[in-house]
């Protein structure tokens, strides 16, 4: 199976036919709702609350955040404008936000009380077209999350590596950062299996 | 754009990270629509405590409307009980435990944040002067690379 991250930047490879595809796809709604489940019950948020989907595509993830018991209250960022117009045809509650979080996150400090982002970070291990290397982009990413998180706040990133050199790649840039770091793998040793980076403020981590 | 998310992002050039001016955004050439939304009493009175609400007014004056001058005080709302069961989550057991005063402040929080929209305009930043557009509701917050 060729990986997208390899071949083309997200804005690109997410055009408007792909976007659409991905988004009707019924395989990828359904493992999209597992994995955002999964990030949620990790969050285990036990009040509404603000939280910021890094990547959201083209709001599948979103939308559960809205219908989950209780519901929360979201914001969406993404590179790809396909992606986001097909959100907004949808008409998913959140606000949706064009923009690459390999540049950093443009929030004030402490505005949210959880984020997620769902096969998206791996692609910061590309360098962009600007030529700006990976290790830049997970440091402004992690970086911004680590400031726009509230202080008990928690990151749950679902992501698919290249290997395990990119895992701890990933993994050091957000420690590094200042979050306390948990992988935690579901299904292990199978074609499905599925890497969550757990992200606690204010945790065991330490600058 | 929402207010509520206006109310929360600052200017992205980095070199106006550490400046006053770039908080809050300035809305510029702002079409405006109303969007319905679910209310959630809970959240708002969750997110109330962060909101800047001197930047809130600012933001509300420049798209033409006016709001308190100091932030209202609204008692925090506690999850509703898990005895109330979700399928009646109607907005009356929704808002439980708020009083008449704090329920009509949060439904005014509510049509001022959450379904306040800027469909098409600008947000422009006071420290850099760069104009972030907004088309269709979505604000475009990637940066040229001179500036990213
Ligand atoms: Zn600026």
């Amino acid at each position: 199976m060729s990986r997208p991250e390899d071949n083309l930047p997200p804005d690109l490879y997410y055009n408007d036919t792909e976007s659409r595809k991905y988004t009707t796809s019924s395989r990828v709604q359904s493992i999209q709702a597992t994995m955002t489940n999964r990030a949620l019950e990790l969050l285990d948020l036990t009040t509404s609350s603000f939280i910021l989907d890094i990547g959201c595509g083209s709001g599948l993830s979103g939308e559960i955040l809205s219908e989950a018991e209780p519901p929360h209250t979201w914001i969406g960022v993404d590179i790809s404008p396909s992606m986001l117009a097909v959100a907004l045809d949808r008409e998913v509650d959140g606000d949706l936000l064009l923009g690459d979080m390999g540049q950093g996150l443009p929030f004030r400090a402490g505005s949210f009380d959880a984020a997620i982002s769902i096969s998206a970070i791996q692609w910061l291990c590309n360098e962009d077209e600007k030529g700006v290397d990976p290790k830049t982009r997970l440091s402004r990413f992690f970086d911004s999350l680590y400031a726009c998180l509230k202080r008990d706040g928690k990151a749950v990133c679902q992501f698919y590596p290249r290997d395990d050199k990119q895992r701890d790649m990933i993994c050091s840039a957000a420690i590094k950062a200042g979050f306390g770091a948990g992988l935690l793998e579901d299904d292990p040793e199978t074609k499905n299996k599925k890497l969550y980076l757990v992200l606690t403020v204010g945790g065991e981590g330490n600058k | 754009m929402k207010l509520l998310t206006a109310n929360f992002l600052s200017c992205a050039v980095k070199a106006c990270k550490s400046s006053p001016l770039s908080f809050p955004l300035h809305f510029k050439d702002a079409e405006l629509a109303s969007k319905s939304v679910p209310y959630n009493p809970v959240l708002l009175s969750n997110l109330l405590p962060r909101l800047d609400w001197p930047a809130l007014v600012t933001s509300s004056k420049e798209l033409g409307f006016a709001l308190p001058d100091s932030k209202p005080d609204v008692a925090r709302i506690s999850t509703p009980s898990a005895a109330s069961s979700p399928s009646d989550g109607d907005d009356t057991a929704m808002s439980m435990g708020a009083t008449d005063e704090d329920e009509k402040t949060l439904r005014m929080l509510h049509k001022v944040l959450m379904e306040t929209e800027v469909v098409e305009g600008k947000m422009v930043c006071g420290s850099c002067g760069f104009e972030y557009g907004i088309h269709q509701t979505v604000a475009n917050f990637l940066l040229p690379s001179h500036l990213g």
